[in-house]
C-alpha cells in the first residue's frame, strides 16, 4: 500500500488531464446529484460522493454504439464491424460498481467475448475509492460489495491529508509513477482496514434479512408466488429506468439507421430492459411476458437467479439506483428480497 | 474500406461482422411466404446443423433472426423461408435474385443428427414451423439408410399456406417417409381433398412405436401445449420429445436478453431443446 498527499494526487489526475490519451472521467457534483462525467481539472471531483446517478458501465458498454457501418458500393454491400478503443481513465468508482464491471468482464470478455465491450473495458484504467457515503436506498454492505480488493487498477481511501492507495495492477502502478508517493506505515494500513471494516459497513441505513447466497433458492421458491408479484407490481409503470440505471444489466436491442440520402448507414445498439413491455414480444403479436408482474418477477429472478445460475454472480450489488430512480416506488430489491424471505419463512412455518 | 466479402470478421474476432449473402433464387408460394435462395462469398458453404438459425440484415431495415430451411445435405447456397410480417420480412419479399444482405451465423443449438441415427423419427410441423424441421428431414431423406422408420405430420390453416407443395407430394407420394397432413379449414375458393381439423386430430392416426420413437417439433406457440399433451395421451416418453422454440433475437450470441426464456437463451441454449430442458420453464409456454 502507498500514500500520496491529496495535492499530489490531484497533481498527478491534472496531469493525465492534459498528457493521457484517453479522457480521464471522474465523480462530479453537477449541482443536483453525482455524476459521472468528463473533468476539466482534478478540482472538479468530489469523491465523497454517496452514488452517483448512472454508473461508471455507461463508458464500457454505452447508451447508444455504432457497433456496423454498411455502405453499397456499385451493388454490393460493404460491411465493417465496429469496435472503438476508446478506453477511459476513471476515477472514483465505489466497490460496488466495481463489482459490476467484473462482472460484466466475466460475460462480456472471459465467456462471449463482445468486441465493442472488450476494446473499450481493456484499454480503460480504473480507480476506485471507499465509499465515504451511502446513499439511504444502499444497501451494499448486505450483499458483500461495499468493499473490494479485486476490479480496480488503483484502490484509493480518504485518510484525511492523504490517500491511501492500493495497487491492483501493473498498468496502476505505472500510473503512479510520475507522482510523489511513500510505503504506508503499519498504522496507515491498519486504519485502512478500519474503514473497510467498521466505518464502511455502517454507512448503510437499509439491510438484507438473511445472507445473499440463499437468494437463489428464496427467488426459485417464490417463482410461482403470483400474488406477491402482482402485488407488489400493481404499481410499475414499466418504464425501464430500474434497468437503465442497473450497473448489472446488460440487455440491448439493435437498430439499423440509414444515412438518408445515401446507400450507407450503420447498426447500433441500445440499452433495452425487460421491463418494458415489448421486450419479449415477436413477429405476430406474440409476447412471451405480456403481464407487467411476469416482467417485474423476470427482472428480479435474472438479478437474483438466472444470473447466478449461468455465471455464479448475483446481478445486484446494493446500489440501490434502482430504488431511488424508480418513478412507481416498487424497484426497491432490499424489499422485495427481505419480504420474500419472509414469505419463505412463513410457508416454513 | 476493405470488402469485407473476402473476410469474414475485420477487426479480430468480431461477431457482428456479417458477410454479404446474395439472392440466387426466391420463390413465392401461394400464402404470405417466400422462399430465399442465398449463397455466400466465394460459394462457401454456411456449414450449419438442421434447426440452426442466422441473423439476416437488410441493409438500412434492420436484422431479424431466421432458421435454415434447407438441410446442410444439400450443396451450395442455403434456403430461408420468411413470412412477411415486420419491417425486415417486408422489405426482403421486396428484394429479387442479384441483391444481397447481410448474414452472420449460423448460431444456435441445432438437431444433432447423430443423436437419431438408427432410429426412428416423427416430425410435427405446424404452419411455418416446417420451415425448420424441413432441414432436418430432408436431412433424413437425403441418408436415408442412417435413419429407421420416419412419418410427417403437417399441419396448417388453409391449404394456400402450405409450404414446398412440390416436395410435399414427393413425401407422400414416396415411399422413404410416412407423410400425413391436415388443414385446419378450407375456404371455398380453394381445393383440398386431404383431411381437415387441427393437427391434434391427425397425431393418434400415426403409426409409430410411441416406446422408441424420436418426436421432433416445430410449429407457433399456441400449438406445442396441445401437442405435447398429445404425446403424452399416446404415451411418448419426454425424453424422446425435441422442440424448436421461437423468440425474437438482437444478438445472437446469449447477451442481449430479448430470447430469453427463464435462465436459458433460445439463441445459444436453444432454438432447438430437448423437451425435458424446458418442461418445467413456464416462460417456455409448452
Amino acid at each position: 500500500m502507498k500514500v500520496i498527499d491529496k495535492p499530489e494526487f490531484e497533481a498527478l489526475i491534472d496531469e493525465k488531464i492534459s498528457s493521457d490519451r484517453r479522457d480521464v472521467v471522474g465523480v462530479r457534483d453537477d449541482g443536483e446529484k453525482y455524476v459521472f462525467d468528463d473533468l476539466e481539472s482534478a478540482g472538479d471531483l468530489a469523491l465523497d460522493y454517496d452514488v452517483t446517478m448512472l454508473s461508471p458501465k455507461k463508458y464500457l458498454m454505452p447508451q447508444r454504439e455504432t457497433i456496423l457501418e454498411y455502405r453499397d458500393a456499385n451493388g454490393e454491400f460493404e460491411w465493417r464491424a465496429k469496435a472503438e478503443p476508446d478506453g477511459k481513465v476513471i476515477v472514483g468508482i465505489h466497490p460496488y460498481d466495481l463489482v459490476a464491471i467484473e462482472q460484466l468482464d466475466k460475460i462480456f470478455i472471459d465467456t462471449l467475448r463482445d468486441e465493442p465491450y472488450r476494446r473499450k473495458r481493456e484499454n480503460s484504467l480504473l480507480i476506485g475509492v471507499n465509499m465515504q457515503d451511502a446513499s439511504e436506498t444502499a444497501f451494499a454492505a448486505s450483499m458483500g460489495t461495499a468493499t473490494t480488493d479485486s476490479g480496480y487498477d488503483l484502490m484509493l481511501t480518504d485518510l484525511g491529508e492523504t490517500y491511501a492507495v492500493n495497487i491492483g495492477t501493473l498498468e496502476g502502478k505505472e500510473f503512479l509513477n510520475s507522482a510523489d508517493v511513500r510505503k504506508a506505515t503499519a498504522g496507515e494500513v491498519q486504519e485502512v482496514e478500519r474503514i473497510e471494516q467498521e466505518v464502511v459497513p455502517d454507512l448503510f441505513e437499509r439491510e438484507l434479512e438473511f445472507s445473499p447466497a440463499l437468494l437463489p433458492t428464496i427467488l426459485e421458491e417464490n417463482y410461482d408466488n403470483m400474488a406477491f408479484w402482482e402485488d407488489y407490481s400493481e404499481k410499475c409503470l414499466s418504464c425501464g429506468t430500474c434497468n437503465m440505471v442497473c450497473p448489472t444489466c446488460y440487455c440491448f436491442s439493435v437498430d439499423m439507421i440509414r444515412d438518408l440520402g445515401t446507400n450507407s448507414g450503420r447498426e447500433s445498439r441500445r440499452w433495452d430492459g425487460c421491463l418494458l413491455e415489448d421486450f419479449a414480444s415477436v413477429a405476430g403479436d406474440e409476447n412471451f411476458r405480456e403481464e407487467v408482474a411476469e416482467r417485474h418477477r423476470h427482472r428480479f429472478m435474472r438479478k437474483g437467479w438466472y444470473i447466478y445460475e449461468r455465471y455464479g454472480d448475483i446481478a445486484c450489488i446494493g446500489c440501490g439506483r434502482c430504488t431511488s430512480e424508480c418513478v412507481a416506488d416498487v424497484a426497491d430489491p432490499c424489499d422485495v428480497y427481505n419480504k420474500l424471505y419472509q414469505e419463505v419463512q412463513a410457508h416454513a412455518q | 474500406m476493405r470488402s469485407s466479402t473476402t473476410a469474414k470478421f475485420d477487426i479480430g474476432e468480431n461477431e457482428y461482422q456479417p458477410v454479404n449473402g446474395l439472392i440466387t433464387r426466391t420463390r413465392s408460394f401461394t400464402g404470405a411466404d417466400k422462399l430465399f435462395e442465398i449463397q455466400l462469398p466465394d460459394g462457401e458453404e454456411l456449414g450449419h446443423q438442421p434447426g440452426q438459425f442466422v441473423q439476416l440484415l437488410v441493409p438500412g431495415v434492420g436484422e431479424a433472426p431466421f432458421s435454415v430451411t434447407s438441410s446442410p445435405t444439400k450443396p451450395g447456397p442455403f434456403e430461408l423461408t420468411i413470412r412477411a410480417v415486420g419491417n425486415v420480412t417486408r422489405a426482403l419479399h421486396n428484394m429479387e435474385p442479384g441483391d444481397t444482405v447481410g448474414i452472420r451465423g449460423p448460431y444456435g443449438s441445432g438437431f444433432d443428427p447423430d443423436v437419431f441415427e438408427g432410429e426412428d423419427i416423427l416430425f410435427i410441423a405446424g404452419g411455418i414451423g416446417l420451415a425448420p424441421l424441413r432441414s432436418m428431414i430432408n436431412y433424413t431423406l437425403d441418408e436415408r439408410e442412417r435413419f429407421g422408420e420416419l412419418t410427417t405430420v403437417y399441419g396448417c390453416k388453409e391449404p394456400a399456406e402450405q409450404l414446398y407443395p412440390d416436395e410435399l407430394e414427393e413425401w407422400a407420394e414416396g415411399d422413404e417417409m410416412t407423410y400425413l397432413e391436415t388443414v385446419d379449414q378450407c375456404p371455398q375458393d380453394q381445393e383440398w381433398d386431404g383431411p381437415t381439423g387441427v393437427i391434434t386430430s391427425v397425431i393418434p392416426e400415426v403409426d409409430i412405436d410411441v416406446e422408441t420413437s424420436n418426436v421432433l417439433v416445430c410449429g407457433p406457440p399456441v400449438m406445442y401445449t396441445f401437442v405435447l399433451q398429445e404425446l403424452d395421451e399416446m404415451g411418448v416418453p419426454d425424453e424422446n420429445i425435441y422442440l424448436s422454440l421461437e423468440r425474437n433475437m438482437h444478438c445472437g450470441r446469449g447477451l442481449c436478453g430479448h430470447c430469453q426464456i427463464n435462465e436459458l437463451y433460445v439463441c445459444t441454449d436453444g432454438p432447438v431443446f430437448h423437451y425435458p430442458v424446458v418442461r418445467d420453464k413456464q416462460e417456455a409456454e409448452v
